[in-house]
């Protein structure tokens, strides 16, 4: 069972992109091939999420946007000021929370003012001055969001950024990412397997696939979205035969 | 308040009673004073030692031993782990002989190093130096190996420059493995020193151990080990000051720190 997606691959605004993904293909050493001449574009603005099975080459791929792993075949063009965000926080330990924010920034006392606002942004106002190792996981992702808001990326990548926190605070930070979105307008990759995830957040959603975009369909519901909508429902079941899962 | 008192009367009951034990022998004359004197016989002699200048005078030689070859140690293994840990041409040329010269046991270089620097100061602080030098390059270089390679990525992604990611990410990580290192060199420093002021000296604690022991005087020579036992202990507050002047970053994520 796998049907393509009906609203499948047109992009609802023809903006110039920010990133564009040519034939990009992948492996580790002599390994098999990860990523397999994969084309991708992602729009000035745009919230994409990336969803895949584990070991599919999601990763593998926000990592070469990232510039951390080198582009051996195929094209990858990417705006100077991108920002990335793990499922682990990543923040400098022996550095304050406002530092770690700031961390690769001019020089301090012109920035510091915007650490506090961008810290407030993100809920974490309090917080402010304290080591990463006191935080709380949903702390120190929020730190992180800050880290890479602060610079005003014009695209952000996300892996799988809320995988480590309980249901709750998942929630809680899905919403703070829509809210800086709706804000920010930066373009955004979302790396996750939850297709609730994706489909409350991107307005596309992409499936990676034996090192290609299998799946790409466009989400066509207002914000904030519920999970009652039947459109919701309808992509939710697309999304899950797409990922190889088959209702009951 | 009352149970603080029991509590720590009880912890140093066994002390106690052995130094009243040992007293009680002494008293009574079981053993001679040649083989072990009592300790009234060695505090009185602390003072005496303390009145007339000979301690303070001696202390001081082995302070500024001890904290010669100790600072030489940090600068030397310092260097060389920064060389062998940030670079892998700098690694293969300084590891290796490491690796080898830590297997010697320092201790029997004493002969060669007196040999080579005669007797004054220099063997002494040399000697303190190398066997100190060690903990310090093997623990730094491993800290600056072992740092976490997410976290460089990160720094990557946020544009920081080489010289940016030593100075505030790999340094840093190290900084713990550092410490460690430096709690042992200052341990070793004090073995290596108590060796060489014993084996050829004309001053320091372990001289003037080494010539009461041709007058069998037991007395001084247990004020000086009491002087050792002592330096070491407060060298090693020194070290856990400095750790947690540094790693306050680090320190258990449940108490309240700011
Ligand atoms: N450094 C590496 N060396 C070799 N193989 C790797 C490396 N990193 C990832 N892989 C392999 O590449 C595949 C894709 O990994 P990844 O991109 O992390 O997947 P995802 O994020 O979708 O779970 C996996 O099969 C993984 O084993
Ligand atoms: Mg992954």
């Amino acid at each position: 069972m796998n049907v393509m997606a009906p609203a499948q691959a047109f992009s609802t605004k023809k903006s110039a992109p920010v990133v564009q993904v040519c034939g990009l293909s992948r492996r580790y050493g002599k390994g098999p091939v990860i990523l397999d001449h994969l084309d991708l574009e992602i729009g000035a603005g745009e919230f994409i999420a990336l969803l895949g099975r584990s070991g599919s080459g999601k990763s593998t791929l926000l990592r070469t946007l990232a510039g951390l792993d080198p582009v051996t075949e195929g094209t990858v063009t990417r705006p100077k000021e991108v920002a990335v965000v793990f499922q682990e926080s990543r923040l400098l330990p022996w550095k304050r929370v406002w530092q770690n924010v700031l961390l690769g920034m001019g020089p301090d006392a012109v920035c510091e003012v915007d650490a506090h606002k961008v810290l407030q942004e993100v809920g974490l106002s309090h917080r402010v001055a304290a080591w990463p190792l006191t935080l709380s996981g949903g702390e120190a992702q929020r730190a992180a969001l800050a880290r890479a808001l602060v610079r005003n990326p014009s695209f952000l990548m996300l892996d799988e950024p809320f995988a480590a926190l309980d249901a709750l605070t998942r929630i809680r930070m899905q919403q703070l990412v829509a809210r800086l979105w709706e804000k920010h307008k930066s373009a955004v990759l979302l790396v996750t397997h939850d297709v609730d995830e994706a489909l409350m957040l991107a307005d596309r959603v992409v499936v990676l696939e034996a090192g290609r975009i299998h799946t790409d369909i466009s989400v066509p519901l207002e914000r904030p979205r519920r999970h009652a909508n039947p459109v919701f429902e309808d992509l939710r079941r697309i999304l899950l035969s797409a990922l190889g899962v088959t209702p009951e | 308040m009352i149970r603080k008192i029991m509590e720590y009367s009880s912890r140093y009951f066994s002390l106690i009673l052995l130094v009243v034990i040992w007293q009680g022998v002494c008293s009574a004359g079981l053993i001679s004073p040649h083989v072990l004197a009592s300790p009234f016989a060695v505090v009185h002699t602390a003072e005496t030692l303390v009145r007339d200048g000979t301690l303070p005078k001696n202390l001081l030689v082995s302070l500024v031993r001890a904290a010669s070859g100790l600072s030489l140690a940090v600068i030397i293994g310092v260097v060389l782990a920064l060389i062998s840990g940030l670079s892998r041409m700098g690694e293969e040329v300084v590891d290796g002989p490491m690796q080898i010269f830590r297997t010697l046991p320092a201790l029997a270089l004493v002969p060669l190093f007196i040999l080579w620097f005669g007797i004054g100061e220099t063997p002494k602080i040399l000697l303190v130096a190398f066997g100190s030098a060690f903990p310090i390059y093997l623990n730094l270089h491993k800290g600056i190996r072992g740092v976490d390679v997410r976290l460089l990525e990160m720094g990557k992604t946020l544009g920081l420059s080489h010289s940016r990611l030593v100075r505030d990410i790999i340094l840093p990580s190290a900084l713990p493995d550092f410490i460690v290192g430096l709690r042992f060199a200052v341990g070793i420093s004090w073995l290596m020193l108590v060796v060489a002021e014993q084996v050829n000296a004309e001053s320091g604690i372990g001289h003037m151990m080494m010539d009461a022991e041709d007058f069998l005087r037991t007395d001084v020579i247990l004020v000086g080990l009491a002087v050792y036992g002592f330096l070491g202990l407060m060298s090693d507050q020194i070290v856990r000051y400095v750790e947690r002047f540094f790693l306050i970053w680090s320190l258990d994520r449940n108490r309240e720190i700011s």
